[in-house]
């Protein structure tokens, strides 16, 4: 059983049942549905959720004039990718800072722990009453909520450098900035970006969370304002938009780090 | 092309003693080997010289002056493992020594001077036979070409003293005797002071020009790490007395060897 060997074919076939098989279990449900009550909501049909989808993508709405599902995913994706990107930048600048230089780990490194396990959407309200209902607010939960285990993340890896690299680093005459230049920063770059692909998860949650509490736009919003008409048919399909944005992204990361960082990728370096 | 002089070298941690009454006096261009049995401390005391650590008491001076307590350019080192950097090919590594030397705050030299570290760096590749792997990645190296690669780097930095901490000691017996030829050129072309620790007797008698022995000699059977280790023997070596089979079966006893294979393969050759 272990030993066995799967084929190109084989995993793509394998890989797809899941996927298969819950569209087949949908599909059945939902024509069952349907078939003893035409006007059902919970259940829509393929054709109805499509027609749902392509009316937000591509119809102006009849208040605003907007293409909501456009507005909706621009301003999505710019809370997103700027809280995670504050709090890439938090992790890259902190975490070497603490993991490489003793006296900056023995000021902040409790600090930080203690931070982490503080849950960030207990800070919410916080924030809202702070920094009021706008983007901030939101972009900071999103930052707030996943930097600090980033930071975390990038000072152990810092910390797990073989101290013979740095030793080494020194006797050809690196300096404490030139070795975070040469060594540290070349040597944690696959860490964060595998650190960003984990925190994307927990930063669309908190993004989710900030946009049906308090917002006007945005994937989160949509959804939360539609579930009070039991819309089905514009929920589904919006969280399948969501997922194919949150693989696209994780993607990228992939590629991104094998250009950034060949020698940590050897297998696909061949 | 400096010396090393050590008195009254002694190292603690805690109440445990590693090292204690090391003297020891290298003149410039020696070529050292420490042995002794495992855990005896001879890998402490070329950390102590490396800078990585410091001594609990005691005096070492290298050059013309106490030794500075941090790495620094003044010592090169090869380790086992971890030896070159993993994330830069082999031209890269090699370019990273002058890139860290006057790179300034960028850690990276431009123009004229990248041309000539360039060059220089090319021809120390070819030096130790890597042309072929330029701009291969450590990972894809085997473990002989990686210690290549390693000496060659450190050995760019122009050390005045060369530490090595068992270079060959994850290496094939036939890649070590090439190694062992490699480096004893490198080193009748530099001229440098050369401190090695090795669990290689033979390699040990072959390579240097002086064989010292760590060992401890007071033991407490209440307390065994109430005393450290010292230096038991010291052997000058010069071209008579070199790989003789008397002294090497004698410091094989005291080091309790177990590996009499190796040391019959490594020094026949």
């Amino acid at each position: 059983m272990i030993n066995a060997k799967v084929s190109r074919g084989g995993a793509l076939f394998l890989g797809g049942l899941p996927f298969l098989f819950v569209a087949i279990a949908y599909l059945i449900a939902s024509a069952q549905r349907l078939a003893v009550n035409p006007s059902d909501k919970l259940l829509p049909s393929p054709a109805q959720m499509w027609s749902a989808f392509l009316d937000l993508a591509t119809v102006p709405d009849k208040r605003s004039g907007d293409l909501i599902l456009w507005v909706d995913t621009y301003a999505s994706l710019l809370r997103l990718f700027a809280g995670v990107g504050m709090a890439t930048f938090a992790a890259l600048s902190l975490g070497i800072a603490i993991g490489f230089i003793p006296r900056v780990r023995a000021f902040l490194l409790p600090f930080v722990t203690v931070v982490c396990v503080i849950p960030p959407l207990a800070l919410l309200p916080i924030l809202f009453i702070a920094l009021g209902l706008g983007e901030t607010a939101k972009i900071t939960l999103i930052a707030v909520g996943v930097a600090p285990v980033m930071v975390r993340d990038i000072a152990n890896r810092v910390m797990e450098l073989p101290s013979e690299l740095v030793a080494k680093a020194q006797t050809l005459g690196g300096n404490s900035w030139t070795m975070i230049l040469r060594l540290v920063l070349p040597q944690v770059m696959p860490r964060l970006i595998t650190c960003v692909r984990l925190a994307l998860g927990p930063a669309w949650l908190f993004l989710i969370a900030a946009e049906a509490i308090a917002s006007t736009e945005g994937l989160g919003y949509r959804i939360f304002l539609v579930r009070r008409y039991l819309s089905m048919d514009v929920i589904l399909p919006y969280v399948a938009w969501i997922t194919l944005l949150a693989v696209i992204t994780d993607w990228l990361l992939v590629r991104l780090s094998q250009a950034m960082s060949p020698w940590a990728h050897p297998v696909e370096a061949r | 092309m400096s010396r090393i002089v050590v008195h009254g070298l002694e190292k603690s941690y805690g109440d445990a003693r590693v090292l204690e009454r090391v003297n020891v006096t290298a003149e410039a261009g020696e070529f050292l080997s420490l042995v002794g049995a495992s855990g005896c401390g001879k890998s402490t005391f070329l950390r102590i010289l490396l800078g990585q650590e410091q001594q609990s008491s005691g005096v070492v001076i290298v050059g013309d002056g106490p030794i500075v307590p941090e790495p620094t350019p003044q010592r090169g080192i090869v380790f086992q493992r971890y030896s070159v950097f993993p994330h830069l090919t082999a031209i890269q590594n090699l370019l990273l020594v002058e890139d860290f030397r006057s790179g300034g705050p960028f850690g990276r030299v431009f123009g004229a001077r990248r041309r000539n570290a360039r060059q220089e760096a090319e021809a120390m590749l070819t030096r130790v036979g890597l042309a072929h792997a330029r701009d291969l990645y450590p990972a894809s190296l085997s473990g002989g070409m990686q210690q290549r690669l390693a000496i060659a780097q450190t050995l760019l930095g122009r050390p005045q003293i060369l530490l090595l901490d068992e270079p060959f000691g994850a290496l094939d017996p036939g890649i070590r005797v090439e190694m062992h030829d490699l480096l004893t050129e490198l080193w009748t072309e530099h001229g440098m002071t050369v401190v090695m620790v090795t669990h290689d007797i033979g390699e040990a008698f072959k390579l240097g020009t002086r064989v010292l022995v760590f060992d401890k000699v007071r033991h407490d059977p209440q307390f065994p790490s109430a005393y450290g280790a010292t230096i038991t023997y010291d052997l000058k070596l010069d071209r008579k007395t070199r790989a003789s089979s008397h002294h090497l079966a004698k410091v094989a006893a005291m080091v309790g060897t177990t590996r009499p294979e190796t040391t019959m393969a490594t020094t026949a050759s």
